[in-house]
């Protein structure tokens, strides 16, 4: 039996295309071929059987049905090597097999046509059978080189990309949490800022009460300051009706007294700019109470402080006295004559001088009230023109500052005075608006237990 | 004739009081004299000994007040008669009151001053 090729090549055939298979992967690569390619041994199977059972028989050739048997597997599986033609162990896969085919296609044809000259070249073919299968398993062997390389490379890169996959979700992670820091520092921000705008609205509130409360202790001073002229207006008025009446009576007399009638016309036209001067009197007094009262405008103006410390002498005078009808003091003032008029906010200055005085006032009564012999409560306002400043010095004779107070006088929240007398704002105030309002300075000095004096300068 | 002395630190108070009592003035039944502080008021009581039978005095002055010279009059010796004294005040309260007449005040009167009644107890006093 020479021609059984069948009984090895098939079985060979098929393990080679389980093999290959394998090696290209192409249950993944290519499912619907691969179910084709797999279902390539039912054929060799049956040839193998039937050449088994019948080949003897029927005289069939062993070798012709093996070589076209792997000549259909080859076809099938160059099929498949054209379809995988981008993997490079695919195509050195093709290279491998094609010259076998080549060969094996030309030695079934040749021995076909002509088994004669066949036969003579028989040692050729199958030295080039040799070489063929040699190649092919060089080529074999380079595919399986190229292929364990890439799937290193590939290896490789999917761990590039699994680090770069990470690199991004750690990205995206910082960049998350960067976003959850910017908004929970804006947030901090936003709450800052709202604190800060409650801050500044309570400071405002703050400044106004304390304008209020120091207009409210003076409440009843300027009650007096305003019943004063309005006596006089009442008197004048009434007067200047009797001093009329008194002219009608003259006048209707037989014998009229010339002299007594223009005594009593200039009486009554005298009367009636006092009525005038009383009235505007009480009428500055209530413009500068609503003044005080008023939220201050910030807007400056030629201001007369000679003018401003007198009026604010006598309403912290009259403060203090309305409280304590007892209390007496001297006052005295020595205003420079040649004083400028300074570029400011009257109001605000007037709130200046208003805490200064009912200080020194309320400082000359405290000691007063310690029954010292031949004490004479003495509060001197003073003025000077020093070159390009105007100075305003308070000076009394009060219980004075001892040093550890002089040094926080000025701020704010602190007083010496019982809990709801002051609001410990007054000073705090004052030396603001001399300071950062005006560019001038506020000063004190003391002789404790001797009086003190406050001296405010302002550029003019 | 009476001489009235009158103490107040509002100078508007001299003419105020001429014109209510010019007719007294006229007919020489009142004359006044007039001074702007305590101090001034006690200098013109010196310089016019048992001239001035009353005096009307002010209480809130600045300087010497009103009570304070109430009381200086009390005390310093002076030739008699004592001069009688009325105090004015803006503020009428009981304090005030009764520390004036503890003072030796004569009277105590409050701001705004009703004339009608002050000319009644005027007149109504015995002339020295």
């Amino acid at each position: 039996m020479e021609d059984d090729g069948i009984l090895l090549g098939t079985p060979v055939a098929i393990l080679a295309l389980w093999l290959l298979r394998r090696f290209l992967s192409t249950a993944t690569r290519l499912p619907a071929l691969d179910r084709r390619l797999a279902k390539l041994w039912i054929p060799g199977a049956a040839l193998w059987v039937g050449y088994l059972l019948l080949g003897e028989k029927l005289h069939l050739d062993g070798d012709l049905i093996d070589d076209v048997f792997i000549l259909l597997v080859i076809a099938q599986f160059l099929q498949v090597v054209w379809q995988l033609r981008d993997y490079p162990p695919a195509r050195t896969l093709g290279l491998a097999l094609m010259p076998y085919a080549a060969v094996l296609l030309l030695a079934v044809v040749w021995r076909q046509l002509a088994p004669r000259s066949f036969k003579e070249y028989n040692d050729g073919i199958d030295m080039v059978g040799t070489f063929v299968f040699f190649w092919m398993v060089g080529f074999f062997w380079t595919a399986r080189g190229q292929k364990k390389r890439l799937a290193i490379e590939l290896e490789r890169r999917a761990e590039e990309e699994q680090a770069q996959r990470r690199i991004v979700a750690r990205n995206t992670e910082l960049e998350q949490l960067v976003q959850v820091r910017t908004a929970a520092l804006q947030q901090q921000a936003a709450s800052l800022q709202q604190a800060l705008e409650e801050l500044q609205l309570t400071q405002n509130q703050l400044i106004q009460a304390e304008k209020m409360a120091s207009l409210g202790e003076l409440t009843a001073g300027i009650a007096h300051e305003i019943q004063n002229p309005l006596n006089f207006v009442n008197n004048f008025a009434e007067v200047s009706t009797e001093l009329a009446q008194e002219l009608a009576e003259e006048r209707s007399h037989p014998t009229r007294d010339l002299q007594l009638e223009a005594e009593l016309l200039g009486d009554l036209k005298q009367n009636m700019l006092k009525i005038t001067q009383h009235g505007q009197r009480a009428a500055s007094i209530v413009r500068g109470m609503l003044e005080h009262s008023r939220a201050s405008t910030g807007e400056r103006s030629l201001t007369d402080l000679n003018a401003l410390a007198d009026e604010y002498l006598r309403l912290a005078y009259h403060g203090l006295r309305a409280k304590d009808k007892a209390f007496n003091a001297t006052i005295s003032t020595d205003l420079a004559a040649d004083l400028p008029p300074v570029n400011a906010v009257a109001q605000d200055l007037g709130r200046v001088l208003l805490n200064l005085l009912t200080n020194a006032f309320y400082a000359v009564r405290q000691r007063q009230q310690q029954g010292e012999p031949g004490y004479a409560p003495t509060v001197c306002v003073r003025t000077k023109h020093l070159g390009d400043e105007v100075e305003v010095q308070v000076q009394d004779n009060g219980t004075g500052i001892p040093e550890a107070v002089r040094q926080k006088i000025f701020q704010p929240f602190f007083t010496t005075k019982p809990t709801g007398e002051g609001t410990g704002l007054g000073l705090s105030l004052a030396h603001d608006i001399v300071t950062k309002g005006h560019g001038g300075i506020l000063e004190v000095v003391s002789q404790p237990g001797q009086g003190a004096t406050f001296t405010l300068r302002l550029p003019c | 004739m009476m001489k009235i002395l009158v103490v107040d630190d509002e100078p508007d108070v001299r003419t105020l009081f001429e014109q209510r009592f010019r007719r007294e003035i006229r007919s020489g039944a009142l004359a006044f004299s007039f001074a702007y502080s305590g101090e001034e008021a006690l200098g013109y009581l010196h310089e016019h000994h048992s001239e001035v039978v009353l005096i009307l005095s002010d209480i809130n002055m600045p300087g010497m007040s009103g009570l304070e010279l109430l009381r200086r009059v009390r005390t310093e010796p002076a030739p008699p008669p004592p001069p009688r004294v009325m105090m004015i005040t803006a503020y009428g309260d009981e304090a005030s009151r009764t520390q004036a007449l503890a003072l030796g005040a004569d009277d105590f009167l409050t701001k705004p001053v009703d004339f009608a009644a002050l000319k009644e107890k005027l007149l109504a006093l015995p002339s020295a």
